[in-house]
């Protein structure tokens, strides 16, 4: 179970280049009972969007966006909606957010914050990993987590140590931001490297306050201790 | 004539590496430091470099200082969270420490206390950032100082790395945040230097080409194949394998630092020497390089 919360509107549309069309994805699993995915991030965030000025080419809810196969296979079905948008906005943990982003050729935001993991993380053996530090960054990194393709959980490139692809650690690893380089390159965002992200909250990713445990989930896990 | 000047007036500026001790006997490097003054404008003292427990480089620093030379201070965010980066600093500042030069640092694993826990709470951007912040009298957070601290500021870049272009973004940013001079990862062919100095020549700063005496061939092919981005041509490496003994070995080496000093000098605006133990051979260089 990995517990997420929603950004605030004005930084998921603020990703949005002008006039861009948007495809909404939803992630049923974790995220809709955090309450940042299913239908109600839907209907939180489409009119968010349409009052920007950005059309929604489609909307759609999967089970788990951490299964990667299946967000491939049900996302082809859905042909012109997808293919016709400029971007995804996806709703769920980043785990889900970079799934989608290696099915598809094109930019992904995420429309949440991923604060931690309650238990099972994924349900899909993948590449795919979230370091939940709370502040999601995979807008401006090609839908690929720095915190966790690089060992150091840099924020502006790469170390000295990478060569050739392959990270200072070990031989034959790749390095994460040279994965994040080729995939902005690819996009033709290479303008996101080159603006300045201030230092991150380190306290998100620790342990969680009570004040922020809003999500139903907490709730259950607090009415079971005091059963 | 400080650092600072020397660079902003264009003149040619020689740095050199000063190791802390493993252990707490300072005499041999402050001597080293004292033999090497008169080739040298300011010494790197390094951040425990490849993550192998040293004395503290501030503490150097400021014996350094107190001998009267200039020392640059190498600060990493491999081992400190921001809080004691920042506290680093002010105490470098009032130790009269006035260089920094801004390091990510390497992997723990990479060392002798391979289970360190890794830190990385900045990267070496948003240190540079934190150290502009301190020099405009306000902490990371914002809250005011009693004392501002007036560092100049430096950073790394790897010119020989493949491909180069992600780390000249990196650079830019570097250069958009406060570095105003950068030393390199050492440089054996003047022809890949130039391709990077032909890259970097629009950002318009300084840059200190590194040096690091090859102590053997086997050296040489060791740190092709395991150091990013040194690149040693085939031809210097057969140099150095005519050379049979040790003494020629050493000659040898010289001859092929002067060389490069010589033609990366009229590309750059200064030499980062890393002699790497080979302290007591730097003189020889200088002197054959014509420095
Ligand atoms: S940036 Fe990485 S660690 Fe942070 S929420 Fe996004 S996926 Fe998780
Ligand atoms: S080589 Fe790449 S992945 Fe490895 S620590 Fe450096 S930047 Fe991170």
């Amino acid at each position: 179970m990995l517990v997420s919360e929603l950004k605030p509107l004005d930084e998921i549309v603020g990703y949005l280049r002008e006039g861009e069309k948007v495809f909404l994805l939803a992630c049923g699993g974790c995220a809709e009972v955090c309450g940042t995915g299913g239908e109600e991030a839907i209907l939180k965030l489409r009119p968010a969007l349409e009052r920007a000025g950005h059309r929604l080419t489609g909307a759609l809810v999967l089970p788990f966006l951490c299964n990667k196969a299946l967000v491939g296979f049900r996302l082809a079905r859905r042909g012109e909606e997808v293919e016709g948008a400029d971007a995804v906005v996806v709703a769920s943990c980043g785990v889900g957010v970079q799934s989608v982003a290696q099915v598809l050729d094109k930019p992904v935001y995420p429309a949440a914050n991923t604060i931690t993991m309650g238990g099972l993380q994924g349900v899909w053996p993948s590449e795919e990993r979230c370091a939940r530090c709370g502040d999601c960054l995979l807008a401006y990194t090609g839908g690929i987590c720095p915190h966790t393709v690089c060992p150091k959980g840099l924020l502006h490139g790469p170390c000295g140590g990478s060569q050739r692809g392959e990270c200072e650690l070990e031989p034959g690893r790749p390095c994460g931001w040279q994965r994040i380089y080729d995939r902005l390159a690819s996009l033709g965002r290479l303008d996101l490297l080159e603006r300045y992200r201030p230092p991150q909250d380190s306290q998100k990713g620790l342990d969680v306050p009570l004040s922020r445990r809003k999500a139903p989930f907490w709730a259950l896990e607090y009415l079971e201790e005091e059963g | 004539m400080r650092l600072r000047e020397r660079l902003e007036r264009g003149e040619f500026v020689i740095t050199c590496e000063a190791t802390p001790p493993k252990g707490t006997h300072v005499r041999p490097a402050l001597e080293a430091v004292a033999r090497l003054a008169r080739y040298v404008h300011a010494f790197n003292v390094t951040d425990l470099q490849s993550s192998v427990l040293r004395m503290s480089s501030w503490a150097l620093c400021a014996l350094i200082k107190e001998e009267g030379y200039e020392p640059v201070l190498q600060l990493t965010c491999r081992d400190r969270n921001r809080l004691a980066l920042q506290a680093d600093l002010l105490g470098a500042w009032a130790l009269g420490i006035e260089n920094v030069l801004a390091l990510t640092g390497d992997y723990p694993t990479l060392g002798d206390h391979p289970g360190a826990r890794p830190v990385f709470d900045l990267d070496s951007v948003q240190l540079i950032a934190a150290i502009q912040s301190l020099n405009s009298g306000r902490d990371l957070a914002g809250n005011e100082l009693a004392g501002a601290t007036g560092f100049l500021v430096g950073a790394v870049v790897n010119p020989g790395v493949e491909p180069l272009e992600p780390h000249l973004l990196k650079m830019k940013l570097k250069v958009k945040m406060g570095a105003k001079f950068f030393q390199t990862q050492a440089v054996y062919d003047p022809k890949t230097f130039l391709r990077f100095v032909r890259e970097a020549e629009g950002l318009g700063v300084p840059i200190l080409a590194g040096i690091i005496p090859l102590k053997s061939a086997r050296m040489a092919r060791f740190m092709n194949e395991h150091i990013a981005g040194v690149f040693v041509p085939e031809e210097v490496i057969s140099e150095m394998e005519r050379a049979k003994t040790r003494e020629e070995r050493v000659k040898r080496s010289i001859e092929i630092c002067a060389r490069i000093i010589r033609a990366v000098r009229p590309l750059c605006q200064g030499v980062h020497l890393m002699p790497m133990g080979w302290e007591e051979h730097v003189p020889a260089i200088m002197e054959l390089a014509g420095l």
